[in-house]
């Protein structure tokens, strides 16, 4: 790891108020000043990699919001990250994650096969078939312990049923490539299908190679860069061969990976163009604004927005999805108290540190009360499995939805 | 430290608030003070007075000392042990007791965040008006105890400015109770006035109890550029001097002022000496008044750039070039030394100078910005801690500018506190007799020399 970046921490403790963990242990060693200098004094010599230093650089979630706070460039969660990978490297990865992370997820088909059976099962034997998959650790950002209250699954992935090109509505104005991202397509298909038909009224020709496969983060996580390496290059030439004005996804997890294509191709042209072209939905929605308030009808909806960390910290994108739902008509927005603080979810977070992960969830449900919204929107899978479970348990009349979908849902009123 | 001792202090803040693993002696072995490392003996976690006193009488007795510690914020060293002692940290002392809006006072234990008290009395219409850069993270004990100062300092005054109370607990664990809710008090010596800005070394606070004041109701910003430094400098001292008192009258130099729109990208120009971020708030009347009154002084003295923000989201984006300052400053190089230094403000403009003459001499880049309307400055240096010559540049170049603060009739440190990383630069500012009269006030309060030692100056003249 590069030492430089870690002694670029002046430790000013600008980040200690935005991190989660530190938030709730007000403890040194759960904040990403603290963690910073423990990885420092591990490369000094200072400490070693004893049980309880693994246990505190574990309870990271990997959420940046300490990035977005740090005036000195320090991203305290991506040392973290890098760390673990660098220990996970020497020590090797467990069996299930070497199945999971590095055999299943970045393969789409047997990802999805894998899954065939959970449709079967949706009612019966559900949790079973999830544990004996062991999907629980399977998702970019992982179903924890969430299975039992696993929204109901499309009949099939969007991957498979959607066609490869959908026309444009009216006059084509371009061609967007879609990047469909796994748990996007296999779970939350109807707010994909939201985002292409949003696209198409915008009069986008939106073309979905069917070939896509993983973005790779799941790659990153088991420290697979041969296979993140494969995944983008793989991604970067299937999109490049279609004449596409940009790549667009409704998925945070995947838009902050695929932005960072160029970086893990070593700058390679074709790489970085690849990522250049990336937007996410909002992004896109957004320059459109005026073509979309013309087609939404009113809502009228108390609504609020959660943040999620990949959308908000990773691409630094938090104007656009707030001004998109306040350009429907009727809509009573209220801002989230620490929207952008991360719910828990964070990869396989909520399985390994399920004490924390309530912590910091619970907060989200409590700020999530306090605005009295009927409607909570976000942007990424992770986030909508977490927060679906978390208030279909503690406020059930709040619905969790995609973006995407509450537009759709005022374009269709 | 021995383990049947450490046993007995887990006995009065229980366990899982005791840390001795190495991992957490070395998180706690740091604050916001650029090069200063340690390892504390044990790491504690009280969570009431009461405890902490019971933990105060235990150290006295056997003679351990202790350093209270509120966020680590702060930029001398102030709470990190160095003597193997007890971390103290109040984190979970934090709620905020009262807001009495009859008597427009706030009660707060020790570890409130300063911004949570902001927020908490904003929403009544009241008005706490300390404001350190550090509010997100810094406690009010860690404010009271290094009299922070912030923007509004000029116009508002400092944290001293607002305690009226504190309940402090003492070196050998009895409690002291100082002043309260009455605005006039003259009975017997100044102690709450004693304690502020003691630096852990006197007692540790677990109750404040602050003055609120009402929000003003209307604020405009502005922005300043000026092509030479002396002239932002004459403006600042003649707007003091044409009775304007704004809230907020903040420098940035010309190095600071390129790092920043290197940086950030806010529209500043490449090619002015300074400039300056004023804010004037109150009655809206008065406040247009002033800003006239401002603008026309600015004008006087050959600003090149006049800009009146036309609303609060403008307003922010003006102040973003001061509030980045820093950052963009800390951005440029590894090691990021800020200093303190603070100087009557009409030698403003010499300082500057000084400040940049001195940087060229020891080949340094340092980048000044600051409150330039309490004359309290940072020069800013950057460095990498890799390389020795460069630091100890760095230190020479600093013990100039003290040096030269000092005979302007400054002070070495106009909010940070002295610590351990100015304590060589005050018996020139304070004398013998100051130290003198210092030192047997920490024995009076201290007789074991247990609390925070060796912070400030030493017990014994050496
Ligand atoms: C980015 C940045 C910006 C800053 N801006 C400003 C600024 O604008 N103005 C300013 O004045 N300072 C500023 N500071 C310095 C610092 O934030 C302040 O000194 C702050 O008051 C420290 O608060 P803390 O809670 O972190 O205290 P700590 O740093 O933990 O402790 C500070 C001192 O107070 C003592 N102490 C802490 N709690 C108690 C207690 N309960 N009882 C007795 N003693 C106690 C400690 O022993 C120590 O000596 C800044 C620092 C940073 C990093
Ligand atoms: S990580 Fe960044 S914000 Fe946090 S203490 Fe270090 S420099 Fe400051
Ligand atoms: S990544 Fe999130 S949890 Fe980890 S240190 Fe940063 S803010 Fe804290």
């Amino acid at each position: 790891m590069d030492y430089v970046k870690l002694i670029n921490c002046m430790r000013c403790g600008m980040c200690l108020p935005h991190c989660p963990t530190y938030k709730e242990t007000f403890l040194e060693t759960a904040s990403p000043r603290g963690r910073v200098a423990l990885v420092r004094k591990l490369q000094e010599g200072e400490l070693v990699e004893s049980e309880k230093f693994l246990e505190y650089v574990s309870l990271c979630l990997d959420c940046q919001a300490c990035a977005s706070a740090c005036p000195c460039g320090v991203n305290a969660g991506e040392l973290v990250a890098e760390f673990r990978c660098e220990s996970k490297k020497e020590k090797g990865l467990s069996m299930m994650e070497d199945l999971v992370l590095r055999k299943l997820v970045p393969h789409p088909d047997r990802l999805e096969a894998a899954t065939a059976p959970l449709r079967l099962y949706q009612k019966t034997g559900l949790q079973q078939v999830v544990r004996s998959l062991g999907l629980l650790k399977l998702f970019p950002e992982a179903l924890g312990r969430m299975e039992g209250l696993l929204p109901k699954l499309p009949d099939a992935p969007l991957r498979q049923t959607i066609s490869e090109v959908t026309p444009a509505a009216g006059k084509e104005k371009g061609t967007a490539g879609f990047f469909l991202g796994c748990v996007m397509s296999l779970i939350f298909s109807e707010a994909s299908l939201a985002t292409v038909q949003l696209l198409s009224t915008l009069g986008y020709r939106v073309v979905t190679p069917k070939a896509q496969k993983c973005c790779g983060a799941p790659n990153m996580l088991g420290h697979d860069l041969d296979g993140l390496k494969e995944a983008a290059s793989f991604n970067t030439d299937l999109f490049d061969s279609f004449d596409l004005d940009f790549v667009v996804t409704d998925c945070g997890g995947c838009g902050a990976e695929l932005k960072k294509y160029g970086q893990h191709l070593d700058g390679e042209r074709k790489a970085e163009e690849f990522s250049a072209s990336v937007r996410d939905i909002s992004e896109v929605l957004f320059a459109e604004s005026e073509a979309l308030a013309a087609k939404l009808k009113p809502l009228p909806l108390k609504v609020t927005y959660h943040d999620p960390c990949h959308i908000a910290h990773c691409q630094g994108i938090r104007s656009q999805p707030r001004a998109l739902i306040k350009l429907i008509p009727g809509i009573d927005f209220r801002e989230l108290p620490e929207a952008d603080a991360c719910c828990g979810s964070a990869g396989t977070y909520n399985i390994e540190k399920p004490e924390m992960a309530d912590l910091v969830l619970s907060r989200k449900v409590q700020n999530v009360q306090k605005t009295g919204a009927e409607y909570l929107v976000t942007s990424n899978p992770g986030c909508l499995l977490q927060l679906k479970k978390a208030l279909s348990e503690a406020e059930p009349q709040v619905r969790v939805i995609h973006l995407t979908e509450l537009l759709q849902m005022s374009m269709n009123a | 430290m021995e383990n049947s001792f450490i046993k007995a202090l887990a006995g009065i803040v229980g366990a899982p608030n005791t840390l001795t693993d190495p991992e957490s002696l070395a998180c706690y072995g740091y604050d916001s003070t650029p090069e200063l490392q340690s390892r504390p003996g044990a790491v504690l976690l009280p969570g009431s007075a009461e405890e902490i006193s019971q933990v105060m009488a235990l150290c006295h007795e056997a003679g351990v000392r202790v350093t209270p510690r509120g966020s680590g914020t702060n930029l001398s060293g102030g709470s990190i042990s160095f003597d193997a002692g007890v971390v103290l940290q109040t984190s979970r002392l934090n709620r905020i007791l009262e807001i009495d809006e009859e008597n427009l006072t706030a009660t707060v234990e020790t570890g409130v965040i300063t911004s949570a008290l902001h927020r908490e009395v904003e929403a009544k219409g009241l008005f706490y008006p300390p404001d350190p850069g550090s509010m997100n993270i810094s406690t009010m004990g860690g404010n009271v105890a290094e009299n922070s100062g912030g923007l509004r300092g000029l116009k508002y005054g400092v944290t001293d400015d607002y305690v009226m109370g504190l309940k402090t607990v003492l070196a050998d664990g009895d409690l002291l109770k100082t002043g309260g809710k009455v605005v006039k008090d003259v009975a017997g010596y100044n102690l709450n006035q004693l304690l502020v800005s003691s630096e852990g070394t006197l007692g540790i606070f677990t109750e404040i109890t602050v003055k609120l004041i009402p929000k003003p109701v209307a604020k405009k910003t502005m922005l300043v550029h000026f092509p030479q430094l002396e002239q932002a400098a004459l403006t600042v001292s003649h707007i003091i001097a044409a009775r304007i008192i704004p809230a907020t009258l903040e420098f940035l130099d010309r190095v600071t002022i390129k790092c920043v729109e290197d940086y950030a990208h806010v529209g500043l120009p490449l090619d002015v000496d300074a400039v300056l971020l004023i804010e004037v708030d109150g009655h809206p009347a008065q406040v247009e008044e002033d800003a006239a009154g401002i603008r026309e002084i600015c004008e006087r003295h050959h600003c090149s750039f006049f800009q009146t923000a036309a609303g609060p989201e403008e307003a922010l984006k003006l102040a973003t070039a001061r509030r980045v300052a820093l950052s963009a400053l800390a951005r440029m190089r590894p090691t990021t030394i800020l200093e303190d230094a603070t100087v009557p403000r009409s030698c403003i403009a010499p300082m500057v100078k000084l400040i940049q003459d001195t940087a060229r001499k020891y080949d340094l880049l340092i980048g000044t910005f600051g409150h330039a309307g309490d004359g309290n400055l940072h020069p800013t240096c950057l460095t990498d801690e890799r390389n020795p010559d460069e630091i100890s540049r760095a230190h020479k170049a600093f013990g100039e500018i003290f040096e030269a603060t000092i005979a302007m009739g400054g002070t070495i440190t106009g909010e940070h506190g002295v610590g351990v990383a100015k304590k060589k630069y005050l018996p020139k500012l304070v004398g013998e007799s100051g130290l003198r009269v210092m030192r047997g006030i920490k024995g009076a309060l201290d007789p074991k020399g247990i609390l925070n030692p060796g912070k400030i100056f030493s017990l014994t003249s050496d």
